[in-house]
This record gives structure tokens, C-alpha cells and sequence, in this order.
């Protein structure tokens, strides 16, 4: 059974470096590396990688323009964004051999690269970034007038359905962020249970669907983001 | 007697319920979209995954405070 919090690996001065870090120092090599081979090798002709990059970004600039409408411009970087990271957090967990690097503290195994989706640090603060960006792209759409009546009005109806909204966009960063955790997490502990029960052929069915997961997980965590902006940032119809 | 996780099981078992009902009906309700228009199941499933996955992480919740409670 895996610990419900990052493992600590080593000190640098006073900060503690867990072992997610190190995975999240993984994936941002991983996506600058990714960045920059786009940059240097695009051609006219797309080769291999450009034309699976450019099939994933069609796909959700699509996606987006359905939902959003007009505003897709500005909203379709952050939902990008959020779905690469969350997406390479999520995959670079089911790298085979991964868990098996590690280093001993006494008698605990502690590996040296976790995903970081299971740690509640990371989702939780994506799942705050994302709220705050959803927010403050609505004050600038809107300006602050139109924001602040979204939420406080005078009307005797409107202005408890107001308070209610309020208290729900903090509801939201407690399901964002428990979402992605508790997927990622329980995913973990169940190849850990099923490595552990049977080494050779059982994992395989629970690897495909990690695999899926992780996936969905991250395409969800976008989708939503995209689609809270969205709401945010249209004005209310009287 | 003590190893044997009973609340742990139960959170998990009643946690299901609800999550269970829920996507089976959104399954069978996609079902029933492709059976009266079967061209439009290449737009009705990856709604009908993304629908299921916001019902699972009810579940997901649920589980997760089996594991740690």
C-alpha cells in the first residue's frame, strides 16, 4: 500500500525534495523538449511527430470552437496547457521499470520517480491555478462591475442563487482537485496490489486501463476548464 | 480481527451504489441514442466516456476514503 503522501528523497537547504518533484521535473523536460523539437523541425510538410502534435491540437481547437464559441482564442492556450501537463503527470507514472529505481531509507523502499498526479499538492494547485485564471479572464472580459453582478445583485431571487455560485466555485476546486488525486492514486494502488498478487500477466489489464485513465483524467480536467471560462466569461441575460 | 479494514468496506460498498445506477443508465441511454441513429455514434461516444467519467469520480471519492479511513 503506497503512501498517501510524496516520499521524501534528500534536502537542499531547507526545502525537501519528494519524489514527485523529481517527476514533475520529468514532465516539464519532457514538454520543453517536446516544444522545442516542433520548433526547430517544422516544415511545410509535416513529418511524424509535427502531424500527430498537429492532429491533437486540431482536435481540441475544434472541440473548443464548439464550445466556446467566439472566445476560443483566448481560452484554448490555458485548456492546452493544463491537458499536456496533467496528461504526461498522469502517463510518466506507467513508464515500465519506473518504480523499480529507488533508494532505501532504512527499511522502507522509497522510488525515485512518482507520478505526480498522486500527490495532493499537485492537483490541488492546478485545480487553484485554474480557478484563479477561470476568474481573473472573467474580470477582464467583463470588467469588475460585470463580474461582481454575477454573484451580488439586488434582486431578491438572483442574489441567494448568487451566494449559492459563490460557495460553489470553491466546491469546485475541492472536486477538481480530489478527482484527478483519487483516479490517480487508487490507479496506483491497485497495480501495486495486482503486481504484487500475480507478477506476470495480471498487471496487463490494470496497465490498459491506468493507461485510459490517465488519459480521460487529463482530457476532463481541460474540458472543464474550458467550459467554467466559458461560463464565466458570458455576459447575464436579463 | 483488527486487519480486517470493516468501515473501509463499507464506505467503498455504499459509495458504489449511486455511481453504479448512474453510469449504467448513462450507458444505456447512449444505447439507446446509437440504436435510433447509428451514424452519429462517432459524436455520441466520446460524450457518453466523458459523462461517465464525471459519474466515476463519485466512486473514485468514495474509494479513496475506503483506503485512507
Amino acid at each position: 500500500m503506497a503512501s498517501l503522501a510524496a516520499d521524501p528523497l534528500f534536502n537542499i537547504g531547507p526545502v525537501t525534495v519528494t519524489n514527485t518533484m523529481t517527476d514533475m521535473v520529468l514532465v516539464d523536460i519532457l514538454i520543453f523538449s517536446l516544444a522545442y523539437f516542433i520548433y526547430k523541425h517544422h516544415k511545410l510538410v509535416p513529418g511524424f511527430m509535427q502531424a500527430i502534435i498537429e492532429m491533437i491540437i486540431e482536435t481540441f481547437y475544434d472541440m473548443t470552437q464548439s464550445v466556446a464559441g467566439e472566445r476560443a482564442k483566448k481560452i484554448f492556450p490555458f485548456a492546452m496547457t493544463f491537458f499536456f501537463v496533467v496528461l504526461f503527470a498522469n502517463w510518466t507514472g506507467l513508464l515500465p521499470f519506473i518504480t523499480a529505481i529507488g533508494v532505501y531509507h532504512g527499511e522502507e523502499f522509497h522510488p525515485f520517480i512518482r507520478s505526480a498526479s498522486t500527490d495532493l499538492n499537485f492537483t490541488f494547485s492546478l485545480a487553484v491555478i485554474s480557478l484563479v485564471a477561470t476568474h481573473s479572464m472573467s474580470i477582464r472580459v467583463l470588467g469588475l462591475k460585470g463580474y461582481l453582478s454575477k454573484f451580488f445583485t439586488l434582486h431578491p431571487i438572483h442574489l441567494p442563487i448568487g451566494i449559492l455560485e459563490l460557495l460553489l466555485e470553491f466546491a469546485k476546486i475541492i472536486s477538481f482537485s480530489f478527482r484527478l488525486f483519487g483516479n490517480i492514486f487508487v490507479g496506483k494502488v491497485m497495480l501495486l496490489s495486482a503486481t504484487s498478487a500475480f507478477a506476470f500477466f495480471l498487471p496487463i489489464p490494470v496497465l490498459f486501463y491506468e493507461f485510459f485513465v490517465g488519459f480521460v483524467q487529463a482530457a476532463i480536467f481541460a474540458l472543464l476548464t474550458m467550459a467554467f471560462m466559458t461560463i464565466m466569461t458570458t455576459r447575464a441575460e436579463h | 480481527m483488527d486487519n480486517i479494514h470493516i468501515t473501509g468496506g463499507i464506505i467503498a460498498a455504499v459509495g458504489g451504489i449511486g455511481p453504479g445506477i448512474g453510469v449504467g443508465l448513462i450507458g444505456a441511454k447512449a444505447m439507446e441514442a446509437i440504436g435510433r441513429n447509428p451514424e452519429a455514434s462517432g459524436k455520441i461516444i466520446p460524450n457518453m466516456i466523458v459523462a461517465m467519467a464525471f459519474a466515476e469520480a463519485i466512486a473514485i471519492f468514495a474509494l479513496l476514503f475506503a483506503f485512507i479511513g
